[in-house]
């Protein structure tokens, strides 16, 4: 009986996954769940005890903002800022105010992007974790007023920012207004470099579009996670543009790095403690 | 009249093979222009059009897409779609304007960057959000005119400007309406549905903040008559330049921050 149920449970899974395809959520639901890359199935609870990272493969799944915060963030020390965005609805388009009300409800997220202050190893840091589960992490107007926000307070405060990246780019539903948010959140991060506090971005699965053109590659360090997927053009606009197939590696961590526009792949067990060593390395330098 | 042209309509006009490119306009605005070429780190994007000109006394630095005008020009211009090395090309001179105290006038034209594996190989998100950041302070004042087809973050990388101005049939979007019916209806041959839900006409942006003024197309066109249409952007260029140019530098960086900031 038991493992009847388990086997259906691996079948829902297994379901769950071809539906979703190429996109490598975090933990879809039951208690198994079978890595995108190997398609090893694993158990949940021994993937996140290995911070979601397929322990036969190496593959990084994909993380909620909550998880995130929970690996990078000293125990209770984050602290959400109380910012009360109303969503905005430029358009007008009754079916997109209709979905964010069901994604709230679903995933218990306000929006796509996560900010607060909280602590690494006792270092105070600004940080704004993306959301991929919330509309693919995409940028409408709250999100860049978010992510805008959270950098004003860091200038402020006088903190380092640190963003986890993971976007499909600008959101559609919101139109030109999603398209502006690239403006105001890159004028931001003019800002923070007139102030002289460290930004470090690090990018995820996925980062693309709008926000990969905008704060996202504007880090004064940029980590990435391994294979993860960024670009600015998603790979079948490319793939029909230029009428070929891609390269194998093209738009990963690593074929960022090879090309200049990351300075590390960090695995995501050694984020916490990489990140700590760069926040020490630029200590002095920021508050005068 | 002119309010009953439907968004896809104005689409249809704004992507019109005879319609004007920046360089027609750069022609009859400026009473000298000198077009200079590259971005100093790998070549030379042809999609991108700088150099420096002048109307009177006063310089300016310029930027503009650049539309083929036949085939052979689209090949040659990539269609208008330009490579990271067309914005930093852009940026080099922008960075320029700013030495040498001079305003920049940008003319937005393309259907998007362009996504190919080179431009994704040599960093296009880099180069788009390197521009935004930078433009954001730059101390000079920045005028951008769109003049047809403003897609993408592709335009807005020379988009930043203290005055955002339009043409009456420009559009200016977050994506081409095929591909907003492609992403969201994942159904590119709803564009002209797209086109009418995305507020992407001259009007709607004036209504939503994003631009300034929008200026009228003689006879509700600008390709009935360039010379015309030069003149009334030449008139704008040189009232703005001169209001804005009224700022200190403080100010005008601190409103532009304010200005975006507030979308």
């Amino acid at each position: 009986m038991v493992i009847d149920k388990i086997k259906k449970r691996i079948e829902y899974d297994v379901e769950n996954d071809n539906q979703e395809k190429e996109h490598r959520s975090d933990i879809p639901v039951g208690m198994w769940v079978k890595c995108s890359k190997c398609k090893e199935i694993l158990y949940k609870d021994d993937l996140h005890k290995n911070y979601s990272i397929c322990p036969n493969c190496g593959n990084h799944f994909r993380l909620s903002s909550r998880r995130r915060i929970d690996q990078i963030i000293d125990k209770f020390t984050f602290e959400e800022f109380d910012l009360s965005n109303e969503s905005s609805n430029p358009l007008g388009m009754n079916d997109y105010v209709k979905k964010l009300d069901a994604l709230r409800e679903k995933t218990g997220l306000d929006e796509a992007v996560k900010c607060g202050i909280g602590n690494i190893n006792s270092e105070k840091v600004v940080i704004c974790v993306m959301d991929s589960n919330f509309m693919m992490g995409s940028m409408g107007k709250v999100v860049g007023e978010k992510i805008t926000y959270s950098i004003e307070k860091a200038i402020q405060l006088h903190l380092p920012v640190i963003i986890f990246c993971a976007s499909g780019g600008a959101r559609m539903q919101e139109g030109i207004v999603s398209l502006m948010q690239m403006a105001k959140t890159s004028a931001a991060v003019q800002k923070l470099n007139k102030a002289g506090n460290l930004y470090i971005s690090v990018l995820t699965d996925p980062t693309y579009g709008g926000v990969t053109a905008s704060f996202a590659s504007l880090g004064d360090i940029i980590l990435a996670e391994p294979g993860a997927m960024v670009g600015f053009a998603g790979p079948r606009v490319i793939k029909q543009t230029i009428g070929e197939d891609l390269p194998e590696g093209f738009q990963t961590s690593e074929f960022l790095l090879e090309h200049g526009f990351v300075d590390k792949v960090v695995n995501r067990k050694e984020m916490k403690e990489t990140l700590y060593k760069l926040l020490l390395l630029h200590k002095g330098g920021e508050s005068r | 009249m002119t309010s009953k042209i439907s968004a896809w309509e104005r689409v249809k006009i704004a992507r019109e093979p005879d319609r004007p490119t920046a360089l027609d306009y750069i022609d009859n605005i400026f009473d000298e222009f000198i077009e200079l070429h590259g971005d100093r780190y790998f070549r030379d994007d042809k999609s991108i059009v700088c150099g420096i000109g002048s109307i009177g006394k006063q310089n300016f630095t310029i930027v503009g897409e650049q539309k083929g005008r036949n085939t052979k020009e689209n090949i040659e211009r990539n269609f208008g779609m330009p490579n990271p090395e067309g914005y930093r090309k852009a940026l080099r001179f922008m960075k320029q304007a700013e030495k040498f105290n001079r305003p920049v006038i940008t003319f937005i034209d393309t259907k998007g960057a362009y996504p190919g594996l080179g431009a994704e190989e040599r960093g296009q998100g880099e180069a788009i959000a390197r521009n935004l950041m930078e433009m954001s302070d730059l101390k000079v004042p920045i005028i951008a005119i769109v003049i047809g087809e403003g897609s993408s973050g592709g335009a807005l990388a020379i988009g930043v400007g203290d005055k955002v101005l339009m043409l009456e049939n420009a559009v200016y979007s977050i994506l081409s309406p095929e591909g907003y019916a492609s992403i969201l209806w994942k159904d590119s041959s709803r564009a002209k549905e797209a086109a009418e839900k995305m507020k992407l006409t001259a009007k709607d942006l004036l209504d939503l903040g994003v631009v300034d003024e929008v200026l009228k197309e003689p006879n509700g066109n600008a390709k009935t008559d360039v010379g015309k249409m030069s003149q009334i952007m030449k008139k704008r260029i040189l009232a703005l330049t001169k209001e804005l140019q009224g700022l200190n530098i403080g100010d005008l960086v601190e409103e532009r921050y304010k200005k975006f900031r507030g979308m």
